[in-house]
């Protein structure tokens, strides 16, 4: 694998990211709980699609095969994504929204830090505008889990289940591979495997301040990242997502 | 001989950049209309490239659907203004910071009925009563850049303007 290549796969993981978990979230739009969570949620989405044009944009100047962000997101399979699988799992309830989304903000944002020191300028410049984006979701679904987890009885039931459901995805966001430590090399991203210790210190204070108990399996499903394995409700969903664009190729407005 | 009267007379008639800021002053946010784009900080650059006007914008947030509408409208106005070439840039870097929005802008928010931002995260005081008796309804609001607040005097839900 050249640079190149490791480059524009990287670029991909970043951007289907964004982008995954942007068009679930968007699922809420008119149909969340309360009309403020229902706003929130929607500009929370919306952030996401904005860095989604960012990162698959430049990726796609990468390639240097003339795909644009639209390209990317609309024409893909499948099996072209490199998002996490925690990201492409449905929302489940609203509690199982708002821990997806503190799981992965906590993740995002010391990605980002890193990527804001990236030898490659433009990727610096795209993670210090998302960073903000992303400091401000983390303090909002931090807030969100530990007033539901420190609730009534059933909301503490429902954070429980949430957590103890995305649980075994969490391990994909640290576990590095050739495209990571390629990145690392070259200076223009951080290993993965090195933000543990700083997610751990985010997340378990918050997770306890919630009363929930952390399960205490490693196990981690693989395959988003690197494509291998994406799990059956990413296609289903792609279906959606690029129906326009499958059904009325090349249309604008 | 003609020729190089009429490029000499484009040289005498060329609008300063300082102009063309005044009149960039003059294009309203869509969203938020009592406000210019000036005011809100995302004009980054005025510059001219030779005989092409170049115009650095910036967004505020990066899926703000404003975005495009406001480039859209920077380019009516010059337009309308008699300049017809020009391109218009997204700047990303530095990322642009409510620090940003101008002493005018601030006031003309407050006016509205917006509280404009403060490094505390949050409003000093009710933007229709002035009371500082305010609480925080959500951190997100009807825009991207804005947040909902409420006063305890008078009762009144207010946006507030995030502070980024
Ligand atoms: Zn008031």
């Amino acid at each position: 694998m050249t640079e190149k290549d490791a480059l524009f796969e990287y670029l991909l993981r970043l951007g289907d990211n964004a982008l995954i978990l942007g068009h679930r979230v968007s699922e809420w739009c008119g149909v969340a709980p309360a009309l403020e969570e229902d706003i929130a949620l929607a500009n929370t989405a919306l952030d996401l699609m904005g860095q989604t044009q960012m990162w698959l944009g430049l990726a796609g100047e990468v390639e240097g095969a003339g795909r644009s962000a639209d390209d990317l997101a609309f024409l893909r399979d499948a099996w072209d994504f490199r998002n996490l699988l925690l990201l492409e799992r449905p929302n489940g309830d609203f509690g199982q929204t708002m821990m997806r989304q503190f799981l992965f903000d906590a993740f995002q944002t010391l990605a980002l830090a890193g990527l804001e020191a990236s030898t490659d300028q433009r990727i610096a410049d795209i993670a210090a505008k998302a960073l903000k984006e992303a400091t401000y979701h983390l303090e909002r679904s931090r807030v969100t889990v530990i007033a539901l987890g420190d609730g009534t009885e059933e909301s503490r039931a429902r954070m429980q289940a949430a957590l103890d459901a995305q649980w075994p995805y969490v391990g994909e966001m640290f576990a590095a591979d050739a495209v990571d430590a390629a990145m690392v090399e070259a200076g223009i991203a951080p290993d993965p495997a090195a933000l543990r210790p700083a997610w751990d210190g985010i997340v378990l204070p918050a997770l306890h301040e919630a009363t929930l108990s952390v399960p205490d399996s490693d196990f981690a499903h693989r395959g988003g990242k690197d494509g291998v394995r994406h799990t059956e409700h990413l296609g289903h969903m792609l279906t959606t997502m690029q129906w326009l664009q499958r059904a009325y190729p090349g249309a604008t407005w | 001989m003609a020729a190089t009267r009429l490029s000499r007379c484009d040289v005498v008639s060329r609008a300063t950049t300082e102009q063309v800021r005044e009149w960039l002053d003059g294009v309203p946010d869509p969203e938020i209309p009592v406000i210019s784009v000036v005011d809100l900080g995302i004009v980054r650059d005025v510059t001219w490239q030779g005989d092409t006007l170049e115009v650095a914008v910036t967004p505020t947030y990066s899926g703000c659907p404003a975005t495009s509408v406001i480039a859209m409208d920077i380019e009516t106005a010059l337009r309308n203004r008699g300049i017809d070439d020009l391109r218009i840039v997204t700047q990303i870097a530095p990322a642009w910071t409510s620090d940003w929005l101008s002493d005018k802008g601030r006031a003309r928010l407050e006016e509205y009925g917006i509280a404009p931002p403060r490094a505390s995260g949050g409003p000093d005081r009710c933007p229709h009563c002035h009371a500082q008796d305010v609480e925080r309804v959500s951190q997100f609001g009807s825009t991207p850049c804005k947040a909902q607040w409420r006063c305890r005097e008078c009762l009144e839900p207010f946006d507030y303007f995030k502070c980024i």
